[in-house]
């Protein structure tokens, strides 16, 4: 990303806000924060799957929240390797796994969603509804299974459907809290995220977990994991 | 057939036979006889394991406006019963911890940090009962007398105590439980972070209050807003009566002070 110092102090002061450039500022002090990115949807467009109060607090409180955390976080980092407080320094990693976590989590699943009219839930067709075919038999059985592992996360987490990069091959993974995927293996791309926090379902779903990841479905963006798929594995 | 007989109409009404609606019928109840010779003979009743899902200690709608009576019939309602059935229905199939009592059960299945599948529902049942437990109306203001003290001598001030509880509240990642615990072995209060269903009875201190972070414990009153949760269950319902009958309690097992031997 190149530097653009007179866009940098407009976007200072505006850092808090929502930016354009996706969702990356630039500090006067060469520190990169970060910014909420848009929805390409309104906050109501993905319902009935998921209301448009859960996607309003979601974006809006939940993944702002994340950044906000994570930026106060990188610049403490930042300090603390200036000065080479190496305590200091290894303190902050849970706070930055877990805010930075958050944000890059959020980014993607903005990103596996969308409303009906817009392509959502419409199944994955090429190499990616091939491969699926392939390694789970069939997009029926995929779903059942990131249902079920969803479903039995224990606490908070995420379930994950991704593709190993070195091997070629599809995996479903869960993750806890907003651990991303990579932490589950170096080598693997997340094609599709589904947040089983309570936030992300609760004000609609209550504790009926398996509702929502019912439901959630109508509204993945196979259109989205598709082109990822195909850069991996061309 | 059996020695056991229950008035028709009774079964009919789903009456108990000691409920006033069937007390003419206690004459005719005759209790199984559990030694004799019919005893053996008898098919072999299935004894089913049971946890019950225990009541707060209040009504639903009794901590309003900080606990809304929505929230408790929702978190109480459905998913500490969950819990507690999805718990009967694992011990079913399991003798051995069948036998054991909850808090037993909640140590034997944490199995030192690589807990068994029924750990998360033992775990919570305990977790909830003992939060609920932990709250009343009219809650919140000070603790009193000696466990005033004993937060003084361990925290430097009652308020330093609010903000670390606070503190420790809101840097919690992901779902979990905040604890005021006697440790056991070091004889002083802390405050404690725990996740998912994690207790601190699992390396034997002895917990005195609770408040549970899981989003479940607060989202329908206070969305994203933590923080103002937290506040709410501080100020106005944490119950220091219960936290000081706790560490009473506590006291015979935990020797908090020098003991008063008079000089003879």
């Amino acid at each position: 990303m190149a530097l653009r110092p007179l866009l940098t102090r407009r976007t200072l002061a505006s850092a808090s806000g929502f930016s354009s450039n996706g969702g990356i500022t630039t500090s006067f002090r060469g520190l990169q924060t970060f910014s909420l990115p848009d929805l390409p949807y309104d906050y109501g467009a993905l319902q009935p799957a998921i209301s448009g109060e859960i996607m309003q607090l979601h974006h809006q409180k939940h993944h702002q929240a994340y950044i906000t955390n994570y930026n106060k976080a990188l610049e403490q980092l930042h300090d603390a390797m200036s000065k080479g407080d190496a305590p200091a320094v290894v303190k902050l990693q849970s706070a930055i796994k877990f805010n930075g976590g958050g944000h890059v989590n959020h980014s993607i699943f903005w990103k596996n969603l969308a409303p009906i009219q817009g392509g959502g839930g419409e199944p994955p067709k090429g190499s990616l509804g091939w491969a699926i075919d392939n390694h789970f038999g069939s997009l029926d059985a995929l779903v059942q299974k990131m249902n079920a592992e969803g479903a039995a996360l224990q606490g908070s987490g995420w379930v994950w459907l991704g593709v190993d990069k070195e091997l070629k091959k599809l995996v479903v993974e869960t993750t806890s809290n907003q651990d991303p995927l990579v932490t589950k293996g170096p080598s693997l791309v997340p094609l599709i995220g589904i947040d089983v926090w309570e936030h992300a379902y609760y004000l609609q779903y209550k504790n009926v977990r398996p509702d929502y990841l019912k439901n959630i479905w109508k509204v993945i963006n196979w259109k989205y994991a598709s082109e990822l798929y195909g850069k991996e594995c061309p | 057939m059996g020695s056991f007989s229950l008035h028709a109409s009774c079964l009919a009404k789903h009456n108990l036979p000691w409920s006033n609606g069937c007390s003419q019928n206690l004459n005719s109840l005759r209790i199984p006889a559990l030694r004799g010779p019919g005893f053996l003979s008898r098919k072999a009743s299935k004894i089913l394991a049971f946890y019950g899902l225990k009541s707060p200690p209040y009504a639903l709608d009794a901590l309003e406006p900080y606990m809304s009576k929505r929230l408790l019939e929702t978190h109480w309602g459905e998913h500490h019963h969950g819990y507690v059935e999805g718990l009967n229905k694992q011990l079913e199939k399991n003798d051995i911890l069948y036998s054991y009592t909850l808090d037993e059960l909640v140590k034997v299945t944490y199995n030192n940090g690589n807990p068994l599948p029924e750990f998360n529902n033992a775990a919570q049942v305990w977790n909830h009962d003992f939060f609920w437990e932990s709250m009343q109306p009219g809650g919140g203001g000070m603790p009193e007398l000696g466990l005033l003290q004993q937060i003084e001598k361990d925290f430097g001030s009652f308020t330093n105590f609010k903000e670390k509880f606070i503190e420790a509240s809101l840097s919690l990642f992901g779902s979990g439980w905040v604890w005021l615990v006697l440790k056991r072995q070091e004889k002083r209060l802390e405050v404690v972070k725990t996740s998912n269903a994690v207790n601190p009875i699992a390396w034997d201190d002895i917990p005195l209050m609770s408040l549970d972070t899981w989003e479940h414990a607060y989202y329908q009153d206070y969305k994203h807003d933590r923080g103002k949760y937290v506040n709410a269950f501080m100020n106005h319902l944490v119950s220091w009566h219960v936290v000081t009958a706790r560490i009473i309690r506590a006291e015979a097992f935990v020797n908090l002070g020098e003991p008063k031997i008079p000089v003879a």
